[in-house]
């Protein structure tokens, strides 16, 4: 690999999913000379990374990126991973995308005047380098999962695929965000008794006033704010999916109605102890901190709907009952009695920069940018949380965020001209 | 903006949480308290010095608690159980938890006052039935708070202050602990 020619190129994007094309699309309308590095292939996390059944949360006409609408026939249903895939598909070829697929970028270290960036099929030197290499490259599992006894199979979402896979007998779901309430729910239905640890969570209707949560976050103005007007901008980024499912009956997912369907609740699972799973018993205030700030976040809703004269457009103001407390949740369970079978592990993700020599990684494993900019000239980041503003974090947010940061990247190329 | 007075410094904690991101080794504090036994289970705890922000502090004056249990346990009663030292952590924590979260907030307080009962089956330390534990079976606090602020509000503040408490933590969650003669 040593006498391989060393290709130059203005601009590398690391990753072919929604955010490196988009970030493709904007370079190429700026006829910025570029490649889109791809370790396997177009959508790839979409298309392995996800379990069977996952729908987006986000409702079909907010699936846009930069110059592609959704135009089917459905515009409030959600797509589904194969759907997802082939509507990135369709973006890279409308957009001419140079991607090159099955190319893993090994290493990126700084050069004098930009980066080298060493692939699996040789070293290429640019400028400026986009990173859109996702925010969910590996799932996080608690130090203590180690302390699960072998008798228990344990899966990640990354595993999980569908129900019928997992041992029969009782699963230990553990966390309650988007992934953790929806494979609760399914894993429910398939006849396994779930519990499922509850920790710190963010609760959400998935319909309010007859339209989509997600149409209020987005009417109301509350997905563009941005980065640099988050009261805690650490929090925002850290924040759980909210618990929503993407499903045709436009249905809400909360604690209250996996309760209904037999799923037991209990606190955050703290420690493995002697073979015994320990709980928080702290469940109590994790349901009120989700229902007082859903309300709050309702009452937004109702005062934009209000002073921008749109009450008539929606219907009248709902109200939700509190998340109901079990009377005495388990705080412990002996992992060894078989009881339970398999456990899930619902607990997020992180990036992987085990690639980027560039220091520019904090401690926690999260890159150290301002709003997609990197520490270092010339770096760039993109479909990562509350990158730009809110709603960064969905597909939908792609195109905004896209825009700004190839912005930024051009005129930096132009200043060191 | 008129200006909230709880009486808690909010601006040298938000500093101090600036200044301790970045440096996690003055963050790490010990707590100590040293127990004399007295007579029966009356036993005298002393409190003064801890460590923290990279070195040895004191307290403004060394606090003395007295522990013991009551008539009905055919005790001194020199002070009160051991177990009732945790509901006042607790009502203290959170109590001052409200007072700061509701500084931070701009709410100004005019009472808070609480309630803490700790149901507690004593037959567990009694040993007179093995499925019973030691400890408390279950906790409730019960805030009284008058303030500018809705009831919403109050709710959120209480809820906050439970958030961000070291005693509810120590509470809820497991902790190790290490017992061990010297």
């Amino acid at each position: 690999m040593g006498d391989q020619a060393i290709e130059r190129i203005t601009t590398v994007v690391v990753g072919a999913g929604h955010a490196g094309l988009a970030a493709s699309h904007f370079l190429g309308e700026r006829s910025v000379d570029h490649v889109v590095l791809e370790r396997g292939e177009v959508a790839n996390s979409w298309r392995r990374e996800r379990w069977d059944s996952l729908r987006l949360l986000t409702p079909n006409w907010q699936s846009c990126l930069p110059g592609l609408r959704y135009e089917g026939p459905d515009p409030d249903g959600y797509m589904t991973m194969g759907e997802v895939t082939q509507f990135i598909e369709r973006f890279a070829a409308v957009s001419r995308a140079p991607v090159r697929t099955g190319v893993n970028v090994t290493s990126v270290w700084p050069a004098d005047d930009g980066y080298h960036v060493m692939t699996t099929h040789g070293e290429i030197r640019c400028r400026t380098v986009v990173i859109a290499s996702g925010a969910c490259n590996q799932p996080t599992v608690p130090g203590f999962s180690e302390a699960v006894p072998p008798s228990v199979e344990q899966l990640t979402s990354f595993d999980y695929r569908d129900p019928a896979k997992l041992p029969d007998g009782g699963v230990l779901v553990v966390g309650a965000s988007a992934t953790g309430v929806q494979l609760a729910a399914e894993v429910q239905r398939s006849g396994r008794p779930v519990t499922l640890a509850v920790g710190e969570h963010v609760r959400l209707p998935r319909t309010y006033r007859g339209r989509d949560v997600l149409w209020w976050m987005d009417a109301s103005g509350l997905w563009d704010q941005r980065y640099d007007e988050v009261d805690d901008l650490t929090r925002a980024r850290r924040l759980p999916s909210p618990q929503l499912v993407g499903t045709p009956e436009r249905s809400t997912l909360d604690l209250n109605q996996l309760a209904s369907m037999g799923v037991e609740l209990v606190g955050r699972w703290a420690a493995v102890r002697d073979g015994r799973a320990l709980f928080s018993g702290g469940l109590r205030n994790v349901f009120s901190l989700a229902d007082l700030k859903m309300r709050r976040l309702l009452e937004t809703f109702d005062e934009w709907a209000r002073a921008q004269g749109r009450d008539a457009d929606v219907d009248p103001p709902e109200r939700f009952a509190p998340t109901r407390v079990p009377s005495s949740p388990r705080l412990q369970l002996d992992l060894g009695s078989g009881e339970i079978r398999s456990v899930v592990w619902a607990t997020g993700f992180r990036p992987d920069y085990g690639w980027l020599d560039v220091p520019v990684v904090d401690a926690k494993g999260q890159l150290r940018h301002e709003g997609g900019v990197a520490g270092r000239p010339g770096l760039y980041a993109l479909g990562l949380p509350v990158l730009r503003r809110r709603k960064s974090t969905f597909i939908y947010g792609i195109e905004d965020d896209a825009r700004e940061v190839i912005d930024h990247l051009a005129r930096y190329l132009a200043a060191g001209r | 903006m008129t200006t909230v007075t709880n009486g808690v410094n909010v601006q040298a904690l938000l500093d101090a949480r600036e200044v301790l991101k970045g440096a996690p080794e003055a963050a790490q504090f010990t707590w100590r308290a040293s127990a004399q036994w007295q007579n029966g289970v009356h036993s005298q705890i002393k409190v003064n010095s801890f460590f923290g922000l990279g070195e040895e502090q004191n307290h403004l004056q060394e606090s003395v608690f007295e522990a013991d249990h009551p008539e009905v346990f055919a005790a001194t009663d020199n002070g009160i159980t051991p177990i009732e030292y945790l509901i006042v952590g607790l009502a203290s924590c959170l109590t001052a938890g409200v007072a700061s979260v509701a500084e931070n907030r701009g709410i100004q307080l005019r009472s808070v006052t609480s309630t803490v009962e700790g149901a507690h089956d004593i037959r567990g330390i009694l040993g007179a039935d093995s499925d019973v534990r030691n400890g408390f079976n279950d906790i409730k606090v019960t805030f009284s708070i008058d303030a500018d602020a809705s009831r919403e509000d109050i709710e959120a503040l209480v809820a906050q202050s439970q958030k961000r408490s070291a005693v509810f933590d120590a509470l809820t969650n497991p902790t190790n602990v290490t017992v061990e003669v010297a």
